[in-house]
């Protein structure tokens, strides 16, 4: 399956709370130091949930047309 | 391209100092998609705050700001529209300080009915000040200042601002994000006072009090106690024990405030 979005994560804003984590439907992304990374881009439906509920605008979702 | 929640922020100030997991950025994310969706032009836009973590809020935000005394946000918005009824006039503010110390200007601001839109976050803590409970922290909840459990009954903030007499009052919780942005851009195209109540999450001064191991814990409560009130019309009272309604809870038209005030100058004038 080929990736619907493309993950930017600004780590120099994330403080590692993994709300993101917990509600990617497909678990795309991952916990590394308490700082998220994408772990599994290619499972990325582009719902745009994680960039919607991170607290600290640290996700961007670019989604691929 | 995804959103750009940066032009609406002032440049350098993120990251914000709310702490990891707090729900007040994902409300604004939410206002600020909700004021891009209405197209409000920033020098067009006022947002007014208190004192508190939600009340940081329009630090962050690149409108014209004002961050006021304890609880008299809506005070001082009421100001605000007074002298600039052409202004979109946007209240941001927490539980302890929109309805406990500043609960007077609340219901006096509902009463009146001015255009206003109040997003009151609930995190059901004083969370600033070292965790002390406020007028909406569940009975037998634990705060720094109630150990062995809150003895006092919870306000329902959406209840009392109906009570008090707003003509637009919704509430949502910080796991329903979209939601967030089309309730709160509702609320700014009603004409009259709007009132928009999102339960948000506080992990550091009440989840790890009341047994929440995590904030994904506390987020998974939001999403478990919310009812729409649409799906709550068909549920019977034993399984909405425990629940919140979300949703638009009220709507009326009344004459709005200033529109009043401007008919009183007439007659004063004698036009």
């Amino acid at each position: 399956m080929s990736a619907k979005a493309e993950i930017e994560i600004i780590e120099a804003y994330c403080k590692g709370c993994s709300i993101c984590v917990e509600f990617c439907p497909t678990k795309v992304l991952e916990m590394d130091a308490f700082v998220v990374r994408v772990a599994n881009a290619d499972a990325c439906i582009a719902c745009n949930q994680c960039e919607l509920r991170c607290p600290d605008f640290a996700i961007k979702v670019h989604k691929l047309s | 391209m995804a959103y750009d929640y940066e032009k609406s922020i002032r440049p350098g100030k993120l990251p914000h100092i709310w702490c990891p997991g707090c729900g007040h950025g994902i409300v604004m994310k939410g206002l600020i998609r909700a004021i891009d969706s209405c197209g409000l032009q920033k020098n067009e836009t006022a947002i007014v705050s208190g004192i508190g973590c939600a009340s940081r809020l329009p630090g962050y935000m690149d409108f014209n700001t004002l961050h006021t005394a304890h609880g008299r946000a809506a005070a001082f918005a009421t100001g605000i529209k007074m002298a600039r009824p052409d202004m979109k006039v946007i209240c941001c503010g927490g539980d302890g300080d929109g309805a406990a110390i500043g609960g007077n200007h609340f219901i006096h601001a509902c009463r009146r009915n001015i255009d206003m839109t109040y997003v009151l976050m609930n995190n059901f803590i004083y969370g600033m000040t070292g965790g002390q409970f406020s007028s909406s922290t569940p009975t037998g909840d634990k705060a720094s200042t109630t150990p062995y459990g809150n003895p006092d009954p919870a306000f329902d903030l959406a209840k009392l601002a109906i009570g008090a007499g707003a003509t637009f009052v919704a509430r949502t919780t910080a796991f329903h994000a979209t939601q967030i942005d089309k309730l709160i851009a509702e609320g700014i195209k009603h004409k009259g006072m709007a009132i928009i109540e999102v339960l948000d999450d506080c992990p550091t001064t009440y989840g790890r009090r009341n047994k929440f191991r995590s904030v994904v814990d506390m987020m998974k409560r939001l999403k478990d106690i919310a009812v729409p009130v649409t799906a709550a019309a068909k549920m019977t009272p034993e399984q909405l024990e425990g629940k919140i309604l979300t949703g638009v809870l009220h709507k009326e038209d009344r004459p709005e405030y200033c529109e009043q005030y401007a008919k009183v100058i007439e007659r004063a004038q004698g036009v």
